[in-house]
């Protein structure tokens, strides 16, 4: 029965194969099998290659495991095992403190603190109270949020027992194309000094140019988008919108944007032992009605109007091989410049007199600083800053009648030298003489800081 | 117009041509290269006199995070001090740790030294375990089986090219293994005092014997009390040889020496540490030439 079957099956395949030459549906299917089995085919030559690889690892395993065996002494870990037991505990954030501690001595009184030549900013710019004292002690809890997002919060507790909410943001993780977006409460991505927490400075205190034009360091309630260009060169352009309700802004309750910020960074490497970054940044706000007071003559300042600031930046990191672990230079400096046009009113307080009411009002102010510090071995590092402020040019009927003190035209200079300790990455020990005219002209402010720097807990990489 | 559409297309299409591979430390950038052969791009971020664990997020590795579809790290914390933000400031999603596009070597291989105490008095410790796992070649072998078959996953197109390579590579190791191995007998049992705890897994592939540190803990320089204990315990307890990687400053070590008369060894411990480790075999070439001369 078979043995008919099998001819007959032939006979029937050959006429089909002869129709299959002439009809173009069969010849694709031809080519289709033939195609299948070339990749059968490459597929069992990968297998046959992995079936040899896998032959030549067992013989390691086998060599591996006789030595294991003569070394029993060896904890070994067998891989994949998970290090810490899982627990809900092991999803808490990343929490860190920062304690800061200082012993202050000033020749002259903190309290009567003010930048001569300039508008007062309201922000914490006066030095620490004499004696010992602590500073601003920070608590940060961040943590990946999911797959999206990362949040970050810093929440800074200064001496008199007040608790300031410096940062509470969230930020994308992977929004692609180099993009990254930021919302929440973050310090501006401007300059070099600005996003830097005050335990990562290398000085004791903020440069006399961030404490004149902003008030220590620009702040916003807002959102950053950054954007980081596809090239070998680092090139980062930002962008920031936000309710500009600190200095050189006011809350305006307004509805929309407050403060503008744009910010463009480069930065590369010069063979292997430098690395530099560089920026320019603008940063455009239109306070109304921003008030301060002057506390020696104990006039209050209200401005309304527009305000510039454009803020040029550098940073070079030079270490010897790439490697800072035992000598290391830093070089840095930054210079500002603000024009403000508007109007002005000052009120004299304690006479209950107005000196202005709501003059016309010009400015156009500078200022600079530029630092080094040198780690001359493992763990001691030295630095010295140079302060410029510049009062420039105001145009103001008040002011040139000389009826303001505060705002007569004074250029001010400062001198920093620090010496600090650092036993581990966690912990510095920072001495710092310090010497400015900031006030106005001869009035000499000197001081001394003693400063201790801890970090307590999880510590996060610092940026560049 | 279709001129302009495919040139655009082309233009596209130009980075996909080659995979982007950001190696944190020369050695797993030299087992990317040797196993994506021309099927990849490797930029690695530092080289063999930098110590690893203290390179800042420099904006030249931001910029090359942004464009890679690979970031090749040791992982167990070695990096913990710039990665993270590198990887948070490039803009590339592909590369966020637990996405194919991030790879940990020390996830493939069984650690040593994993503390049972967490305490940053107790020093540099790392929470994974020591770091340092490129000393042993046994390890290179592991985190290259595992490195190419990340790299299938990555770019199933030039798979083939990826186990042809490694196969080829994994079997010229293997024989280097067995020459490394009969060169190193002597070196089993010999004391060593270390200056930093580098070497756990360079002693367990030879059997060296630890019996010092120059460092009181990881990562913690040595005080001249400390380093003249060691000198005294070393009388009860003689070594032979007083080992340092390259990137480390030659102090500590050159001061035991001259007190003890112990010899000086420096190790290559990654590519270009030393002038002979030129690449993977020449690294542990170099490694036993100059431990087998501290004997003589």
């Amino acid at each position: 029965m078979k043995f008919r079957i099998l001819p007959g099956l032939l006979a029937l395949a050959f006429p089909l194969a002869a129709v299959a030459a002439d009809n173009p549906e069969l010849a694709q299917i031809r080519v289709q099998i033939a195609e299948m089995k070339t990749a059968y085919e490459q597929r069992i030559a990968a297998l046959e290659a992995r079936l040899a690889q896998a032959e030549s690892s067992a013989a390691t395993a086998a060599t591996t495991a006789s030595r294991a065996e003569q070394q029993v002494q060896q904890h070994a870990r067998p891989r994949s095992e998970p290090l810490a037991p899982a627990s809900a505990a092991a999803f808490n954030p990343e929490v860190s403190l920062i304690l800061d501690g200082k012993y202050s001595n000033l020749s002259r009184d903190p309290a009567s603190y003010r930048l001569g030549g300039f508008i007062p900013s309201g922000g914490e710019v006066a030095p620490p109270n004499r004696s010992f004292g602590l500073g601003e002690s920070e608590l940060a809890i961040s943590a990946n949020i999911d797959h999206l997002f990362r949040g970050n919060a810093r929440f800074s507790l200064a001496p008199d027992n007040s608790i300031a909410t410096e940062e509470a943001h969230i930020e994308t993780l992977g929004l692609d194309h180099g993009l990254k977006l930021k919302a929440g409460r973050f310090l501006s991505g401007i300059g070099y000094l600005n996003q830097r927490h005050p335990h990562e400075w290398d000085f004791a205190d903020a440069p006399l140019a961030y404490q004149a034009f902003f008030g220590s360091r620009l702040g916003n309630d807002g959102v950053q988008l950054k954007w980081l260009a596809p090239t070998s060169q680092f090139v980062e352009l930002g962008l920031e919108l936000g309710r500009g309700d600190s200095f050189p802004g006011n809350d305006r309750n307004k509805n929309g944007n407050g403060l503008s910020s744009l910010f463009a960074h480069v930065g590369g490497d010069i063979g292997i032992s430098t690395a530099w970054q560089a920026g320019l940044s603008y940063v455009r706000t239109q306070p109304a009605g921003r008030s301060a007071n002057d506390p020696v003559d104990n006039y209050d300042y209200r401005f309304s109007g527009d305000s510039r600031t454009w803020l040029a930046d550098f940073v070079l990191k030079w270490a010897p091989n790439g490697n800072p672990a035992e000598q290391n230079f830093k070089l840095q400096g930054e210079y500002f410049r603000r024009s403000e046009n508007g109007r002005l009113s000052v009120d004299d307080v304690g006479n209950a007199v107005a000196l202005a009411s709501d003059e016309d009002f010009r400015s156009r102010q500078s200022g600079w600083y530029a630092q080094g510090v040198w780690q001359f071995t493992r763990g001691w590092r030295v630095g010295y800053r140079h302060d410029r402020l510049d009062s420039g040019r105001i145009d103001n009927a008040t002011v040139a009648a000389g009826t303001l003190p505060l705002l007569s035209a004074h250029a001010a200079r400062g001198d920093a030298l620090m010496l600090d300790w650092s036993p581990s990455e966690f912990s510095r020990v920072r001495l710092q003489f310090g010497r400015n005219d900031a006030r106005g002209p001869g009035l000499h402010d000197n001081q001394l800081f003693l400063q201790y720097i801890m970090s307590l807990g999880a510590h996060g990489a610092h940026k560049f | 117009m279709r001129q302009w559409c495919l040139l655009l297309g082309l233009l596209w299409s130009w980075p996909a041509l080659a995979l982007n591979v950001l190696a944190s430390v020369p050695e797993w950038g030299a087992l990317a290269q040797v196993i994506g052969g021309d099927k990849v791009q490797v930029y690695t971020a530092t080289h063999g006199l930098q110590d690893p664990h203290r390179i800042e997020a420099k904006p030249s590795l931001i910029a090359q995070a942004r464009k890679a579809d690979l970031v090749l790290a040791t992982g167990a914390e070695l990096e913990i001090g710039w990665l993270p933000l590198v990887l948070r400031e490039a803009g590339n999603s592909r590369i966020q740790p637990g996405r194919p596009g991030y790879f940990e070597a020390a996830a493939q291989v069984a650690m040593l030294e994993v503390p049972a105490r967490l305490d940053r008095s107790q020093g540099d410790v790392h929470a994974g375990g020591n770091p340092h796992i490129q000393t042993d070649p046994r390890n290179i072998q592991q985190v290259g089986a595992a490195l190419a078959e990340r790299l299938c996953e990555l770019d199933p197109a030039n798979a083939a090219a990826y186990r042809q390579n490694w196969g080829e590579f994994n079997r010229r190791w293997q024989e280097a293994l067995q020459r490394w191995e009969k060169r190193a007998a002597p070196l089993r049992g010999v004391p060593v005092v270390v200056q930093h705890k580098a070497f756990p897994y360079l002693e367990a592939w030879l059997g060296l014997k630890q019996v010092a540190s120059l460092e009181p803990k990881p990562g913690v320089a040595a005080s001249s009390a400390y380093l003249a204990e060691v000198a005294m315990r070393l009388q009860a307890q003689p070594a032979r040889l007083v080992l340092r990687p390259a990137y480390q400053p030659e102090g500590p070590s050159r001061w035991l020496s001259e007190k003890t008369g112990l010899q000086q060894v420096v190790l290559p411990f990654t590519l270009g540490g030393t002038p002979e480790a030129r690449d993977l075999f020449s690294l542990y070439d170099d490694t036993l030439d100059r431990l087998l001369k501290g004997l003589q």
